[in-house]
C-alpha cells in the first residue's frame, strides 16, 4: 500500500515538474515562465520528496525529505519574488499582450538600486543607452 | 532491475525519464535566453529539477543517503538563486524605459 502511494507520488512530481520545464520552454515572457518554473516546479519537487518521505519509512530520512519540501515551499516564492523584481526594474520587455502594467506610470520611473561604484565610472564614458 | 520488478522500482524508472526529459526543455530555456534573467529563471528551475531527480535516484538505488544531497542542493539552489537576482538589479540595465512601449 505505502509503496504504490510513493509510486503516485513519484509519477505526480514527474509530471508536474515536466509541466513547470514545458511551460518555461514554451511561454512567450520572463514573467509568464516564472509563473510556471515557481509554482508548478516547486509542486513537481514537493510530491517527489513526498513520495521519497513514504518510501523511507525511517525517521532520520523521513524528517530530511519533510524538511526539503518545508525549505523549498518557504524558499520558491521568495526567490522567483526576487528574481521577478529585478527582471521587472532590468526593464524585461512584457508579452505584447500584456493587459495590465500596473507599475508602468509609477514615479520615479523604475527605481534602481545604484549601481556599484566601479559601474558608476564606466557609465560616464560608455555610449551605452 | 530485475524482473519482474516492483511498481516502485517502475515508477522511480518512469519519474526520472519524465525528469530527465524535463531537465532537458530547462537547458533548452537556460541555451535561448534572450535575456539574462531568462537564463537565471532556468538555473534556478534546473536546481528544482536536480532535487527531483535525486529523490527520484534515491529510490531507484535503494540509498536513502542521497535525500542529504538533495536538501544540501536545495540550500544552494535558493542562495544561487539570490545571488542572480541582487546582480540583475545592481548592474547596467539592459533596457530604457522606452524598450517597454
Amino acid at each position: 500500500m505505502a509503496e504504490i502511494l510513493a509510486a503516485a507520488c513519484l509519477l505526480g512530481g514527474a509530471f508536474f515538474s515536466l509541466v513547470a520545464a514545458i511551460g518555461v520552454a514554451r511561454l512567450p515572457d520572463l514573467f509568464t515562465r516564472m509563473h510556471a518554473a515557481s509554482k508548478a516546479g516547486a509542486f513537481g519537487v514537493g510530491l517527489t520528496m513526498l513520495g521519497v518521505a513514504v518510501w523511507a519509512a525511517d525517521v532520520g530520512p523521513v524528517t530530511r525529505a519533510i524538511a526539503t519540501i518545508g525549505f523549498l515551499v518557504l524558499t520558491a516564492p521568495v526567490g522567483a519574488h526576487l528574481l521577478g523584481r529585478a527582471a521587472y526594474r532590468d526593464g524585461v520587455p512584457l508579452w505584447e499582450h500584456t493587459l495590465v502594467d500596473e507599475k508602468a506610470d509609477a514615479t520615479p520611473a523604475l527605481p534602481r538600486i545604484p549601481p556599484a561604484a566601479p559601474r558608476a565610472r564606466r557609465e560616464a564614458s560608455a555610449s551605452r543607452s | 532491475m530485475g524482473w519482474p520488478a516492483t511498481i516502485l522500482e517502475v515508477a522511480a524508472t518512469v519519474a526520472l525519464a519524465v525528469i530527465v526529459l524535463a531537465i532537458g526543455l530547462t537547458i533548452v530555456r537556460l541555451v535561448r535566453g534572450p535575456d539574462f534573467a531568462d537564463r537565471a529563471v532556468a538555473v534556478d528551475l534546473l536546481a528544482t529539477l536536480a532535487v527531483a531527480f535525486l529523490g527520484a535516484f534515491a529510490i531507484r538505488t535503494d540509498q536513502p543517503v542521497l535525500i542529504d544531497v538533495a536538501l544540501a542542493l536545495a540550500l544552494v539552489g535558493f542562495v544561487a538563486t539570490v545571488a542572480f537576482a541582487r546582480f540583475i538589479e545592481r548592474r547596467q540595465p539592459t533596457y530604457t524605459r522606452a524598450d517597454r512601449g
